[in-house]
C-alpha cells in the first residue's frame, strides 16, 4: 500500500470514530428544571434546529412543565411529541407552548419532532 | 404551519429555485464544453478561456449556495450544535465538498497528481442545490395538502351570530356570544355555538359535523351543533356551549392533537432515523476511502464523487415523513366524514381488528324502547298492571323503565309516587305503593323473591323470539303480568353489519336482555354472537374475555356506561348522537349515531395503515438500493457509477412521493353501506 493510501485509510478510520463519538456516544449531563412557585419543575427549551437544553433532569412525582418555544420556521420542528406521556403541541414560530406531564418511575424518555429527525431526553431521577 | 406562512416559504423555495436553476442551466453546458458542438473550439480543455470561464462558474456557483442553499448550511449548523445531523448536514456537506474541491483543482491543480483530476464540479453543485430547493418547494405545497382537512374544519366556524340583547335582536362576533344568550338563527343561516332550541323548528343539515348526508328535522329541546346549517325553518335556540367548549372547536382540537401524534410503528422508524444520518455519513467516508484505495484512476476524483452522491442520494426526510403524513390525511379524511380518530395509536390498533362487539341498545337499535303488548295474569287487568308497573318505575334511570312509564303515560294512567323504591341493578324494581309490594324485572329477580312466574313463561318466551324484552310484574307476591318492551333497530344497523362481517370482522352483539330476545335481535341483523344477559358491569368482562381467546376486540357503545368496556377494548368507539359526544371514554369518536360511521372508520384505519406501511417500504428500499448504488457497488460488475446530479433528483423524488403517496389517501372512496 502507498504512503498516500495509508495515510487516506488511517484518515477515514478517524473519520468513522469521531462520527460515531460525536453523534452517538458523546452524551450530555443536561439541565435540571427548576422549581416554580406553583410547585411545577419548570424548563423553558428553545426550539431552533434542535432542543436547547435537549436533556431535562426531572424529579419523579411532581409535576413537570416544559416551556418550548420555536424560533425558527423550518417546517421540521412545527410539532413537539412526548410519545411515552401522550402529550404533543403544534409550535408557532416565537409563541411560548406549555407541556405539562407528571414524570413516574426513574428512567428516560425521549421528545422528538413529529419526523423524529430532532431530539431530546427527559431523565427522570428518584425525588 | 398556517396556510400563510407555508404560501411565503413556498414562495421563497420557488426564487431560490428559479435562481439555482438559472445559473445551473449554463453551468450543466460549460461544465464540458469540449461535448458541446461548437463550443470545443471556444474552450478547449487546458486552455485560458476555459480557466477563466470555471472562475466565473465558482463564483456563480457560490452565489448560489449562499442564496438558494443557505439553509442547509444554517440548518447543518443548528443541528450540529445539538450533535445531531439531519437533510441539512448531507445537502451541506455534499454540496460544500463539490465546490471545496472543484476551486482548489482550480486554484491549486499542482497539488492533483494528474491533470484529469482538475475538473471542476460546479455543476454539481449548483444542480443539485436546484432539485433540493424545488423538492422542498414541492413538498410544502403537498405537506399543505395533508392538512387541508383541519383547516377546512377551521373554515367552518361562522364569524357573526344574532342574539338576543335586551329584547333586540343584534348581529355580533360569534366570540361574544355567551352561555345563555338565546341565538335567532334563519332559513339558510349558519348555527354559530352549540345549544338547545326554545322556539321554533326546522331540518338542519349536520353533514359537515357528523359526516350524515340527511338533514335533521329539529324541535323545541333538540341540541343544535355549532357550524351547521340551517336549511328552510327559523328557530331561536339557548347557547349551551361556547368559544373553546363548542363541539367544532373540541373537533378541531382533537383532530389536531391526533394528527400530532404518533402511530406505534413509528417508534421503530425513530430509532433507525436516530442512526441514519451519522450512518450515511460514515458510509460516505467509508466509499471514499475504498475508492481511494482500490477505485480506478483518478482515484482523488472518483472517491469525492462517490462521497459527495452517497451523501446526497440519502434521504432521511423520506424515512421522517412516511407516518406523520400518511396520519395527518387518515385523520383529517375521517374527521370531515365525522370520525374522530384519538391518536395514531387507535389507528394502528383498529387495522388489526378481528372482532367487533356491539352494544345492543342505543347502537343496534334506536335505544327508544317503547311498550308493544302487557299480559295480564288471570285476575288482573292490563291498564292496573301498566300503571302499578310504571309507579314503581319512575324513579328508576332505566331505559326500559323510561318505556313503561312512556306507556302508561299514553294510555293516559297516572302512575302513584311509590312510598318506597330499590333498584337492583342489572335484575329488577322492588317498590312499595302505599300498602301494596310491587316487583318489576326479570323472571329470575321475582322467583329469588318467591314468586311464582313460570304460568307466563310461554308468552314470555313468544314475546322474546319476536325481538321483545319480556319484564315480568309482581304485585303483593303474586305474578301480575308481562310487559313486553321492543327497541327498533336503527334502519342501516342491518346493512352496516354485513359490512362490517365483509371486512373480516367477527360482529358479537353484548346486551343485558334475555337470550330469547338478544338471539331474535341478532338473527334480525345479521349477527351470529350474541353476549346475553350480560350485566352492565360485566360487558368489560365479557370483553376481556373475547381478548383472551386470542382476539383483538372493538368495543361499540354509545358512551357513559359502556365506558368500562369501551376502555378495556382493543378499540373502543363511542357514538355519539349530536354535540354529546363521549370523547373521553374512547379511542375513535362517531359523531353521527349509525354504525355505518363505524364502517367508515375501519377503513380508514386501514387504508391509512396501508399507506403508513407503503411509505415506509418505499423509504426503506429506495434507501436501501439507493445508497449502495450511489457508493458503487454497480461498478465492478457493469461499470455504472451514479452522478450526484441523478442522485439528487432521486432523493427530491422520493420525499415528493411518499407526501404524494399520502395525499392519495384523500382520494379513499368509502363504501358506500346504503340505508
Amino acid at each position: 500500500m502507498t504512503p498516500d493510501r495509508i495515510l487516506i485509510t488511517l484518515g477515514g478510520v478517524a473519520v468513522v470514530g469521531f462520527i460515531a463519538w460525536f453523534f452517538w456516544l458523546k452524551r450530555t449531563p443536561g439541565v435540571k428544571a427548576s422549581i416554580v412557585s406553583d410547585g411545577y419543575q419548570e424548563q423553558m427549551i428553545l426550539v431552533k434546529g434542535g432542543y436547547t437544553p435537549d436533556t431535562i433532569r426531572v424529579a419523579s412525582g411532581r409535576p413537570v412543565r416544559l416551556l418550548f418555544r420555536r424560533e425558527e420556521t423550518a417546517a421540521c420542528s412545527e410539532h413537539v411529541v412526548l410519545a411515552d406521556f401522550g402529550k404533543s403541541a403544534a409550535l408557532p414560530t416565537g409563541t411560548v407552548v406549555p407541556i405539562e406531564f407528571m414524570p413516574g418511575e426513574p428512567g428516560e424518555h425521549e421528545f422528538t419532532c413529529q419526523m423524529g429527525m430532532l431530539r431530546g431526553r427527559i431523565v427522570v431521577e428518584a425525588a | 404551519m398556517p396556510a400563510v406562512d407555508r404560501q411565503a416559504e413556498y414562495r421563497t423555495l420557488m426564487h431560490k429555485w428559479w435562481f439555482a436553476a438559472a445559473v445551473g442551466a449554463p453551468t450543466m453546458v460549460l461544465s464540458y464544453p469540449w461535448l458541446v458542438p461548437g463550443l470545443g473550439n471556444v474552450f478547449p480543455r487546458g486552455s485560458t478561456q476555459l480557466w477563466w470561464l470555471w472562475v466565473a462558474m465558482g463564483i456563480a456557483s457560490f452565489a448560489v449556495l449562499a442564496y438558494s442553499g443557505n439553509q442547509f448550511f444554517t440548518g447543518a449548523w443548528e443541528a450540529l450544535k445539538h450533535r445531531s445531523a439531519n437533510m441539512h448536514t448531507l445537502i451541506a456537506i455534499g454540496t460544500g465538498t463539490a465546490w471545496i474541491y472543484s476551486t482548489v483543482a482550480l486554484l491549486f491543480p499542482q497539488v492533483f497528481p494528474s491533470a484529469q483530476m482538475t475538473d471542476v464540479y460546479y455543476d454539481v453543485t449548483v444542480v443539485v442545490t436546484a432539485l433540493v430547493v424545488l423538492g422542498m418547494a414541492m413538498e410544502v405545497k403537498a405537506r399543505g395538502r395533508t392538512s387541508e382537512a383541519i383547516e377546512k374544519l377551521i373554515g367552518l366556524a361562522p364569524k357573526t351570530a344574532r342574539v338576543i340583547r335586551d329584547g333586540a335582536e343584534v348581529e355580533i362576533p360569534v366570540d361574544e356570544v355567551v352561555l345563555a344568550d338565546v341565538v335567532v338563527v334563519r332559513p339558510g343561516a349558519k348555527v354559530p355555538v352549540d345549544g338547545v332550541i326554545v322556539e321554533g323548528a326546522s331540518a338542519v343539515d349536520e353533514s359537515m359535523i357528523t359526516g350524515e348526508s340527511m338533514p335533521v328535522e329539529k324541535r323545541v329541546g333538540d341540541e343544535v351543533i355549532g357550524a351547521t346549517i340551517n336549511k328552510t325553518g327559523a328557530f331561536r335556540f339557548r347557547a349551551t356551549k361556547v368559544g373553546a367548549d363548542t363541539a367544532l372547536a373540541t373537533i378541531v382540537r382533537m383532530v389536531g392533537d391526533a394528527q400530532a401524534s404518533k402511530v406505534p410503528i413509528q417508534r421503530i422508524v425513530d430509532v433507525v432515523s436516530g442512526y441514519f444520518t451519522p450512518a450515511v455519513l460514515i458510509l460516505s467516508a467509508l466509499g471514499f476511502v475504498i475508492w481511494y484505495d482500490f477505485g480506478p484512476a483518478p482515484a482523488f476524483a472518483y472517491a469525492t464523487i462517490v462521497a459527495v452522491t452517497t451523501l446526497i442520494i440519502a434521504c432521511p426526510c423520506a424515512l421522517g415523513m412516511a407516518t406523520p403524513m400518511a396520519l395527518t390525511t387518515g385523520v383529517g379524511l375521517a374527521a370531515t366524514h365525522g370520525i374522530l380518530i384519538r391518536s395514531g395509536d387507535a389507528l394502528q390498533a383498529a387495522k388489526k381488528l378481528d372482532t367487533i362487539v356491539l352494544d345492543k341498545t342505543g347502537t343496534i337499535t334506536l335505544g327508544k324502547p317503547a311498550v308493544t303488548d302487557v299480559i295480564p295474569a288471570p285476575g288482573f287487568e292490563v291498564d292496573a298492571i301498566l300503571a302499578l308497573a310504571a309507579a314503581a318505575e319512575r324513579d328508576s334511570e332505566h331505559p326500559l323503565a323510561a318505556a313503561i312509564v312512556e306507556g302508561a303515560a299514553e294510555r293516559g294512567l297516572t302512575p302513584l309516587q311509590p312510598t318506597s323504591f330499590e333498584a337492583v341493578p342489572g335484575h329488577g324494581i322492588r317498590a312499595r305503593l302505599g300498602g301494596t309490594r310491587v316487583l318489576v324485572g326479570k323472571r329470575a329477580f321475582l322467583e329469588a323473591a318467591g314468586v311464582k312466574a313460570a304460568a307466563l313463561e310461554p308468552d314470555a318466551a313468544r314475546l322474546a323470539d319476536e325481538g321483545k324484552t319480556p319484564v315480568f310484574v309482581a304485585v303483593d307476591d303474586r305474578v301480575a303480568g308481562v310487559i313486553a318492551i321492543a327497541d327498533p333497530v336503527k334502519p342501516d344497523s342491518r346493512a352496516a353489519i354485513a359490512a362490517l362481517r365483509k371486512l373480516g370482522l367477527q360482529v358479537v352483539m353484548i346486551t343485558g336482555d334475555n337470550r330469547r330476545t338478544a338471539d331474535a335481535i341478532g338473527r334480525a341483523v345479521g349477527i351470529d354472537r350474541v353476549l346475553a344477559e350480560v350485566l352492565p358491569q360485566d360487558k368489560a368482562h365479557e370483553v376481556r374475555k373475547l381478548q383472551l381467546e386470542g382476539r383483538t376486540v372493538a368495543m361499540v357503545g354509545d358512551g357513559i356506561n359502556d365506558a368500562p368496556a369501551l376502555a378495556q377494548s382493543d378499540v373502543g368507539f363511542a357514538i355519539g348522537t349530536g354535540t354529546d359526544v363521549a370523547i373521553e371514554a374512547s379511542d375513535i369518536t362517531l359523531i353521527s349515531g349509525s354504525l355505518r360511521g363505524v364502517v367508515s372508520a375501519i377503513a380508514i384505519s386501514r387504508a391509512t395503515m396501508r399507506n403508513v406501511y407503503q411509505n415506509l417500504v418505499g423509504a426503506f428500499v429506495y434507501n436501501g438500493v439507493g445508497l449502495p448504488i450511489a457508493l458503487g457497488v454497480l461498478y465492478p460488475l457493469v461499470g455504472l457509477l451514479l452522478s450526484p446530479i441523478l442522485a439528487a433528483l432521486a432523493m427530491s423524488f422520493s420525499s415528493v412521493t411518499v407526501i404524494s403517496n399520502a395525499n392519495r389517501l384523500k382520494r379513499f372512496k368509502l363504501v358506500e353501506v346504503a340505508a
